[in-house]
């Protein structure tokens, strides 16, 4: 019994079709929960009045946009080293949550700038990294779409995925050379976690929760469907 | 590796004028931007290393997809693939003659370009060695994005949208090294230069996985 095992895709859809219906009653009752926690019962920040309230979605959300890309590029390792299928559809399912993760970040922050800093959007270095990391996600979706056979998809995107990681990061340091002098990033981009009073700080734990469980939930659904299509595909190779 | 290169170079000085439809567009590029943004000098002056940065790179995209293209249609990279020579270093060979055609010809037509744009006296050097030194990196990336694509019928859209992306941290420090306000250009110039080596180093080994899986 290893997690190999789940390598094969029928034993990947029993177990998954199993613990799917505990995992979206799970993520939705701590969406609901935490978002309803941290929207009606925290009180207004004494400086930032109500509109602190949007961290709730803004930080699990940022956070997810990474963790996704992070789960590719393992996913991506996984199909490259052992060529297991269910690793390779399982990062090409992730990517478009990935991707919307990243553009919800992406809007709440600029709905929160507005209000805190003025502006809805700055050339900050995290603000950037982000837009950065959004162009990634475009280029890895649409080499997916744009190749037909599916194992060189699968092979291309993987080798994709890690040289793109190993330039997500490089640009992520290279912000930092390139906002100096133009901005005080410091005083912007804020260290959350260090800041947020234990108010804030539970509910936004049980949100970031809820939004790991929601990811997992969409990442098995999508990675089920492509297997289903897969299938399919080949179901109807077979019949011509 | 040597016969390769070689022929390459040939291949691009005997078809297709070889580096000077780059150099071209290249002009042109830069031309353009006091069309765009008006031939104020002091203006020009401060954005003249960011255009010639953006202009090198939008250059050198330009002649990516001739590095696979050809070879792959046909047959020559299926036969090259058999050779003793490995996979990773038929793409260093490739991107290396690609680096002569492009990145050679644009460091060096970058200095006359750059008194167009009213480029500060202390910036030439800043500049010529960083796109020595950057452009490297360009042509080895741009390889591996012209791996990728190289069996994908009218790729050359995806190609950019695949590379362009890469190029980000490079044009970020290069594009820096040249301005006049940066304090330490010495300090942007060997992060620019390890961004070369890196690609350099580790690039062709990601080139050969991809054209391997492109001619199975």
């Amino acid at each position: 019994m290893s997690l190999w095992e789940y390598a094969n895709p029928a034993k990947f859809m029993a177990l998954s079709g199993r613990i799917l219906p505990t995992l979206t009653i799970g993520a939705g009752a701590m969406l609901l929960i935490g978002l309803f926690w941290g929207f009606f019962l925290t009180p207004a920040d004494y400086k930032q009045g109500s509109t602190v309230k949007i961290i709730f979605l803004h930080v699990p959300t940022a956070l997810m946009a990474i963790n996704a890309w992070l789960m590719m590029l393992v996913a991506s390792l996984i199909w490259l080293i052992r060529r297991h299928h269910v690793s390779a559809l399982a990062a090409k399912a992730a990517a478009p949550i990935g991707m919307t993760m990243t553009l919800i970040a992406l809007a709440t922050g600029a709905i929160w700038g507005k209000p805190m800093w003025g502006t809805y959007w700055a050339w900050d270095p995290r603000l950037t990294s982000f837009m950065i990391l959004l162009v990634f996600y475009f280029g890895y979706l649409a080499l997916w779409e744009a190749i037909e056979d599916k194992d060189t998809a699968a092979d291309l995107t993987s080798i994709l995925c890690i040289v793109g990681s190993v330039f997500a990061i490089l640009s992520r340091y290279a912000v930092n050379f390139w906002s100096q002098g133009l901005h005080q990033g410091a005083s912007l981009s804020m260290d959350k976690e260090e800041h947020v009073d234990n108010v804030f700080y539970f509910p936004l734990l049980v949100c970031i929760g809820g939004m790991v469980l929601l990811f997992v939930t969409l990442v098995l659904i999508r990675t089920r469907t492509e297997i289903r299509a897969r299938r399919l595909s080949a179901l109807r190779a077979r019949e011509v | 590796m040597k016969p390769l290169i070689l022929r390459d170079l040939k291949l691009a000085f005997r078809s297709g004028g070889g580096f000077a439809l780059t150099l071209a567009f290249f002009l042109i590029v830069v031309m353009f931007v006091p069309f765009g943004v008006g031939a104020n000098l002091d203006l020009l002056a401060r954005i003249a290393p960011g255009i010639l940065w953006i202009g090198a790179l939008l250059s050198c995209l330009l002649s990516l997809d001739r590095i696979f293209q050809l070879d792959w249609e046909d047959g020559t990279l299926e036969a090259l693939a058999t050779s003793p020579i490995p996979l990773s270093g038929i793409a260093i060979a490739k991107a290396t003659a690609h680096w002569i055609t492009t990145g050679l010809p644009i460091t060096l037509a970058a200095i006359p370009l750059g008194y167009l744009l009213n480029l500060p006296q202390q910036s030439y050097l800043w500049l010529f060695a960083s796109l020595a030194l950057g452009t490297p990196a360009l042509s080895f990336i741009g390889a591996f994005g012209a791996a990728i694509t190289v069996g994908i019928k009218r790729g050359g859209l995806l190609l950019s949208l695949l590379v362009l992306p890469l190029y980000i941290p490079t044009l970020m420090l290069g594009a820096q090294v040249a301005s006049t306000g940066t304090q330490n250009p010495i300090q942007l110039l060997a992060l620019v230069a390890s961004i070369s080596l890196l690609c350099i180093a580790t690039i062709p080994f990601a080139c050969a996985i991809a054209l391997r899986a492109n001619l199975r």
